[in-house]
């Protein structure tokens, strides 16, 4: 299992993303699918540097382990900012005309579209969100 | 991200270079405050756009949302990643993809 923890803040997202398509190179991950997990990572690791510890900072993990057959990655963050089961959010309606839309839920939303499972859990003092994305 | 604009009286067309991610959408939030006054016509160019995420979705809302006030708005030249990312948001639309 790859890991990394960086302190949660937007100016450390790319060292996440770098860290993550590295590995999805070296796991010949196609393209397409390395840009879709590539989103997923920014749009939990955003929220949690928006949102976990604010207005402090604090320090959020990110794990990756490669699965085959089928070829799969897991991705897990961890972070000890306040509880928030990110799947509790409900779904932006996408039928909504311009003037109903608002500007909140749509990354979580995007997760979920670009990943084949995910779970949530509170343990330890810790928000545990894992995915599943197979290649 | 690298931002172009090209100005001919009230037509605007804007050139999005890069990734527009939660690191790069402040700065396009930022200048289209400004950028837009007086524009009817505003084009985004996504030629070279590689990557959108929520952020930068949420800044084409608040566009879209203004110049149906004062005038129209597209986006042309869009890539296969970042429409899939329209698409899945309902975002295609809301606008006008030409």
């Amino acid at each position: 299992m790859e890991k990394i923890t960086v302190d949660a803040t937007i100016d450390n997202l790319q060292t996440v993303t770098d860290f993550a398509t590295n590995y999805l190179e070296e796991h010949s991950c196609p393209m397409k699918v390395a840009m879709q997990i590539e989103l997923v990572i920014e749009e939990i690791f955003v929220n949690i540097a928006s949102y976990a510890y604010h207005p402090e900072i604090g320090p959020a993990t990110f794990c990756l382990e490669f699965e085959e057959n089928p070829a799969a990655v897991l991705m897990t963050f961890i972070d000890g900012g306040r509880p928030y089961n990110p799947l509790e959010r409900i779904d932006p309606d996408t039928t909504l005309g311009i003037e109903e839309r608002d500007e909140g839920g749509l990354g979580i939303f995007l997760v979920k579209k670009n990943v084949d499972e995910i779970t949530y859990e509170y343990e330890d003092g810790k928000n545990i969100l894992r995915m599943k994305k197979i290649f | 991200m690298e931002i172009k604009k090209e100005q001919q009286g009230s037509t605007l067309t804007i050139k999005v270079i890069g990734r527009l991610d939660a690191g790069s959408a402040p700065d396009l939030s930022k200048e289209l405050t400004t950028a837009l006054d007086g524009v009817t016509d505003l084009t985004f160019d996504f030629a070279e756009l590689k990557y959108i995420a929520s952020a930068g979705l949420r800044v084409l809302l608040v566009a879209q949302k203004r110049m149906n006030k004062q005038g129209t708005m597209k986006l042309t030249n869009v890539s296969e990643s970042v429409m899939e990312v329209l698409d899945m948001t309902g975002f295609a639309g809301l606008m006008t993809i030409v």
